[in-house]
């Protein structure tokens, strides 16, 4: 092996005490059913440094702290007792971050620069100690590393000291790929076209580049536009990047094609022109200020400051790389903050994630080898919640808002969404900070990260189900200190001393699409691709252009600022580069070491993509009729039901995310002494000012089994609920879309989008609540084997995840779930209907008698009308002090609104059912566990009863009970105590559940 | 009354500069964030000042041990300003990934002449990052300035590295010139190492130490999250009793009282 694999220094870092990650994890395998008697790590650092061991040894004081931790150079360490070794470190060219740090460190010290590509390189080595023989320690380094992104190399003790350790690998990148420009021959036969635009163009060795995802309607338009307009052939950098720009991940064909009878398609027809419709019914109230355009939406926060949001799906990386994925999302999404207007400052992140149940341990396989098997539901659980407490946490964001759902459809494709919140002046240098205006003549600069094959066919990939070809450059690594460095610099300083006319992220398509993007403003642009810094060496034009590497920004500098800007960029640690220029000419240009690669009509990439016309095939979904008796033990029902999965505490993710940094959080995710999740958040942006921002979600996929229409309704309804419940004005309330559906090249699934299309232009109008941003992930689906290789498929039930961002003017009138007092009076507010369809209690009555869920039909639907009023009247009750405590009723109903809130304040009850006024009769179990949207449960002081009567006085509203002295927790019915059980009872059920975690 | 200049540094991934500074601008200092690259350039003008606060976040992103990649940087570049800064009557804080930066330092506890890493924030006990509202009684025998007159804090931490720890001969010294400013506590009394109440299994309980003159701390918990009545975890039961008993909801909270502890030092 040539000399330069290897490195000149191996610094292993090791504990002179008992390493405390040693514990935790000796802890987390004998959970796994490992009998382990002893963990011990080492961090080393392979360097490739031109130095003297002496100054090695010097530098190498710099990675210990003194007091616990010694090192040894160019020596292994060996623990006094273990039987194997595992070390695990990146595959050549992933995103490494401590690397990253150790380099700048040496870089200071000695002062000068390190190579970047080969001077440092960082391994972790795990010795165990235990009963184990080579299967076993493999098993568990398949726990340790992910083969996408890591190598390992397991040693027994025996080889370990045989080979003097580890050895001095380092994992550099090789690559040669041809700097030379392809031309793509398109005159050839449908076949052959079909299969370029599948599976991507062709290599010299007969393999294909990954997936264009162009089908022939797209192949035969651009063969058309080449043949007719430019009268050549295109090079394979033209044909990548239209399909990056045409993907159903940056155009969304399908939200915008003809559907059926709505010929403008369901984003115009049923998103935009809701919006555009409530904005001119509030006239002067109107609150929206940038929709749909940017990277965020927009909406005023007061007379001087905007606020954006803006939510992220990233699914199919997370499938692969569950914390890289997660990461990934998270700081992506931020960058559409910083990204939005001239660059708004991120806020808050929120998060949900749907995962299959943890325990569900069966495995599936992406194709027929062993090799092939996708990480476990727990796996991809464990990986995707630490990857938002990476990105969110080191970048300095709260995180407080945020759910987790489960249903084991999600075990081909979890679904992550992220989401960031900015805030941003509403004027930037005496103009208006959401107007963007890159000019001909500007430099094309880009700040950040640089350019590595990381995320190659990302947009393309996503457009695609998860199968065996999915490519592993897909995946990358986020690098959250670059990304704070680049963020800090612009939007504290460069921002403010108007460097730059525009700016934009980028994310999926990389430059191909931000600088095309961002050339509409102008008119045009020409790209010096040999100017774009990268990782290392041997990528391809087309691979530079469309590479997703991260924490990259792409900015329009005038002339007369770029050295100012790259000045200022550079003095806070961040790299800026100059790789082309804006013009007016009405093309796109690429030239890589002066010869011309690429050169496009900008209007043919940006519009050329034909419109298609879809059509949908109505299904009516097999609405079992389920029968089943009363339970008999209704408090056995009622622990189980608060200790599932869709119900119980994940206090352990809201605690490993910072939610009080910035120091802004009002309403947390934690409430009360007893600790309960709360669906709704309030954060204090600014901190001289009493404004606050309500954040909360609303998602319902178990209602599309009966009908997406009342799944997409209800979405909507909680979100905005839920934003009431804490203290939101329906007057100041915008919402945003994310859909997830599956197979939607099947017209049935299109029908579904349709129907659930039209119930976000109907209650969104209806509650005059406008989309202010949205973003779709259309193929959630999984095609593979299971346990037994029998070909599989596992689509996601149709999924949308509705946001809701909400103004409020006085935080200190915000309200939490949590019981205050005792002998307060406890109301439910709303209309309790028999709407069991699709609910979690269904769900559970199913699992209890015959082992699978029931569904039912009676899906909750919901009266936009009537739930106005009451939510207006809600907002009256609190604006006036009246409320104690209010939950919104969600998943599994009064019982489990209940259960929170008399736990939340630890705080016992006494609830006669009876005192429900509904329409007709209903069963108790109804009664308890039905998911009827548009309710409250509230308590309040007894004196404010007058008030708070009146106040709802037209509305459905009923006294059903009182908080109670001590922690029993009654409920009856005509004198019958149906439940009966306490504080302590519920908490133990309640928080169970997860609590391995 | 002069307002003392407090400089805040930032960058490289500390986070916590802008509420920080928000916080002592209210307890009346003349605060100001100054990036550590323009320190750097720019030494002298720590002469300036009369309060340097190190505030949290994650420098560095944690990597090699939190505080350490930012401790060598500014051992590499800034240690003979710093000597200087310490011998006139100033005060130090650091908060947070501060406070492990003032450890790595060896700004804390700074027992001997000497300066150099006596102590070590390690790894949580859960190995786990842990963000929620805890107690700290404070040690009323502790010569550090910024907690004169506080008995208690309810005041949020969030950390994955705040376990406090030192070798017993070191740990010695620091409990017997009273060092300690601050311990975990549960119901009045310490936590004896009970999680959650303390959050990282610190020894001692420790979250928070100053120097022996008393004018350098350091500490886990984050005062500047826990200085309005509306940060507070309890405030919306605090504030129905507070409307039940007609009285006005307070504005500030416990952690402000840090602040105007370092504002009041140079009254």
């Amino acid at each position: 092996m040539p000399e330069s694999n290897f490195a000149k220094f191996r610094v292993e870092v090791f504990y002179r005490k008992d390493d405390p990650r040693g514990s935790a994890l000796k802890n987390r395998f004998i959970a796994l059913g490992y009998s382990i008697d002893k963990v011990y790590l080492t961090d080393n650092y392979l360097l490739n440094i031109d130095v003297e061991e002496t100054k090695i040894k010097e530098a190498a004081e710099l990675l210990i702290q003194p007091v616990t931790q010694d090192f040894k150079i160019n020596m292994p360490y060996n623990p006094d007792d273990f039987d194997y070794c595992i070390e695990i470190g990146y595959l050549p060219g992933v995103t490494d971050n401590v690397s990253n740090t150790v380099r700048e460190s040496l870089e200071d010290f000695f002062k000068k620069k390190p190579d970047k590509e080969r001077s440092v390189f960082c391994t972790t080595s795990y010795f165990f100690k235990g009963e184990l023989n080579k299967k076993t320690i493999q098993s568990i380094g398949v726990e340790l590393y992910n083969p996408l992104i890591q190598r390992i190399k397991i040693l027994s003790k025996d080889e370990y000291i045989s080979e003097n350790g580890m050895g001095f690998l380092i994992p550099v990148v090789n690559i040669s790929e041809s700097d030379s420009v392809d031309r793509i021959d398109l005159n050839i036969d449908e076949e052959s076209l079909m299969l370029l635009g599948k599976d991507g163009i062709l290599n010299s060795d007969g393999t294909r580049r990954g997936p264009l995802a162009l089908d022939m309607l797209s192949m035969n338009v651009i063969k058309d536009y080449f043949y007719n307009e430019e009268k050549r052939d295109p090079t394979d950098i033209e044909l990548e990047s239209i399909a990056q720009t045409w993907s159903e991940h940056c155009k969304h064909t399908i939200f915008a094609s003809s559907i059926d009878d709505v010929t403008e398609g369901i984003y115009k027809t049923y998103i935009k022109d809701a919006t555009t419709r409530i904005r001119k019914e509030k006239g002067y109230n109107d609150f929206c200020v940038s929709v749909f355009t940017d990277n965020s939406g927009g909406i005023i926060f007061d007379d001087n400051y905007i606020i954006s949001d803006k939510v992220e799906t990233h699914n199919s990386p997370s499938a692969l790389d569950p914390f890289g994925g997660a990461i990934t999302g998270i700081i992506g999404v931020n960058r559409d903050s910083i990204g939005f207007g001239l660059g708004a400052k991120p806020v808050a992140n929120r998060y949900g994630f749907c995962f299959a149940d943890p325990d569900n341990e069966a495995p599936i396989y992406r194709n027929k080898s062993h090799d092939s098997k996708l990480l476990s539901p727990r796996r991809i659980m464990e990986g995707v919640v630490s990857g938002v407490n990476a990105g969110g946490n080191t970048s300095g964001i709260p995180t407080p808002q945020g759910f987790i759902y489960f249903d084991d459809r999600f075990k081909g494709k979890p679904l992550v969404f992220v989401g960031t919140i900015g805030l941003i002046p509403r004027r930037v240098m005496g103009e208006s900070s959401v107007v963007k205006r890159a000019k001909d003549g500007d430099c094309i600069i880009i700040a950040g990260g640089r350019v590595g094959r990381d995320g190659i066919h990302g947009a393309t990939f996503s457009s695609e189900a998860l199968s065996s070809g999915s490519p592993a450059t897909a995946v990358q690594i986020g690098d959250p200190i670059t990304q704070k460095k680049l963020s800090d610099a612009l939007i504290k300083e460069a921002r403010d001393a108007g460097l730059y006319n525009s700016i934009t992220d980028n994310g999926a398509g990389g430059l191909s699409c931000s600088v095309a993007e961002m050339a509409k403003e102008s008119g045009g642009f020409i790209v010096e691709l040999e100017n774009v810094p990268l990782k290392y060496n041997g990528l391809s034009t087309w691979q530079i252009w469309v590479s997703e590497s991260q924490e990259r920004m792409t900015l329009s500098v005038p002339e007369n600022k770029k050295d100012e800007f790259i000045a200022l960029m550079n003095k806070r640690g961040v790299e800026a580069t100059v790789i082309g220029k804006f013009t007016s000419s009405g093309r796109g240009i690429v030239r890589y070491r002066g010869e011309e690669i690429f050169n496009l009509k900008l209007d043919f990439l940006h519009d050329g993509l034909p419109k298609r016309t879809l059509f949908t095939e109505e299904i009516v979904s097999s609405h079992e009729s389920i029968e089943f008796n009363e339970p008999e033990d209704y408090n056995e029902v009622f622990h189980d039901m608060i200790a599932r999965l869709n119900i119980c505490s994940f206090e352990f993710i809201s605690t490993q995310y910072d939610h009080e940094v910035q120091g802004n959080s009002v309403i947390k995710p934690i409430q009360g002494k007893g600790r309960v999740n709360s669906n709704v958040s309030v954060i204090r942006p600014l901190l001289d000012s009493w404004k606050g921002v309500v954040l909360s979600q609303g998602l319902y996929p178990s209602y599309s089994d009966i009908d997406t229409y009342w799944m997409a309704a209800c979405s909507i309804d909680t979100a905005v609920r839920n934003a009431i419940s804490a203290g939101a004005s329906i007057e100041h309330l915008a919402i945003l879309d994310n859909f997830c559906w599956c197979d939607s090249n099947n017209p049935t699934r299109l029908w579904q989008l349709k129907k659930a299309g039209k119930a976000c232009y109907d209650i969104a109008v209806a509650y005059g609540t406008p989309f202010i941003s949205g973003k779709d992930s259309m193929f959630n689906d999984f095609k593979g084997y299971d346990k037994d290789f029998n070909e599989i498929k596992i689509s996601i039930p149709p999924t949308l995840l509705i946001s809701s961002i909400g103004v409020m003017n006085d935080i200190t009138k915000s309200v939490t779930i949590d019981f205050k007092f005792s002998n307060d009076l406890i109301y439910l507010i709303g209309l309790t209907k028999d709407e069991t369809g699709g609910s979690e209690y269904n769900a559970y009555m199913g699992e209890k008698i015959r082992d699978s869920r029931f569904i039912g039909s009676n899906v909750p639907k919901v009266e936009p009308d009537l739930s106005k009023k009451v939510y207006k009247a809600m907002e009256t009750a609190i604006d006036e002090r009246l409320v104690a405590s209010c939950i919104s009723v969600e998943r599994g109903g009064l019982a489990v609104a209940l259960a929170k809130s008399s736990l939340a304040g630890m705080i016992g009850c006494e609830i006669n059912l009876a005192e429900i006024k509904s329409s007709d009769i209903l069963r108790d179990d109804i009664l308890l566990f039905s998911e009827s949207q548009g309710r409250f449960l509230v308590s309040i002081n007894p004196e404010n009863k007058d008030k708070f009567n009146s106040i709802f006085s037209t509305l459905p509203c009923s006294c059903i009970g009182s908080t109670k002295n001590g922690s029993s927790f009654e409920i009856t019915l005509d004198g019958k105590k149906i439940i009966n059980t306490d504080i302590l009872n519920i908490e133990y059920h309640y928080k169970k559940k997860l609590r391995k975690y | 009354m002069a307002k003392p200049e407090t400089l805040i540094i930032a960058g490289f991934g500390l986070n916590c500069e802008e509420e920080t500074a928000f916080a002592f601008k209210t307890a009346g200092a003349s605060e100001k964030i100054i990036h550590i690259n323009d320190l750097i350039e720019n030494k002298n003008i720590l002469d300036q000042y009369k309060i340097l606060v190190f505030p949290g976040g994650f420098s560095y992103g944690d990597d090699t041990g939190s505080g350490k990649a930012l401790a060598n940087r500014l051992n590499n570049n800034l240690n003979d300003e710093i000597r200087k800064f310490i011998e006139r009557d100033t005060l130090i804080l650091g908060i947070c990934n501060g406070f492990q930066v003032l450890v790595n330092l060896g700004l804390l506890p700074l027992l001997d002449v000497d300066i150099k890493a006596q102590s070590a924030l390690e790894y949580n006990g859960t190995f786990r990052y842990q963000c929620r509202w805890i107690d700290v009684m404070i040690e009323k025998d502790s010569p550090a300035i910024f907690t004169k007159g506080i008995e208690r804090m309810h005041i949020p931490v969030a950390h994955g590295e705040g376990k406090f720890y030192a070798e017993d001969s070191i740990l010695n010294r620091i409990e017997s010139l009273s060092l300690v400013t601050m311990r975990y506590m549960k119901a009045g009394v310490r936590a004896e190492l009970e999680f959650p109440y303390n959050p990282n299994g610190s020894i001692n309980d420790i979250a928070s130490i100053c120097s022996p003159n008393g004018r350098i701390m350091g500490m886990m918990p984050h005062p500047e999250r826990g200085m309005f009545f509306t940060q507070r975890d309890d405030w919306p039961l605090l504030k129905e009793i507070y409307l039940r008993d007609g009285s006005e909801l307070p504005v500030y909270s416990d952690g402000l009282k840090i602040f105007n502890n370092a504002v009041d030092y140079f009254k």
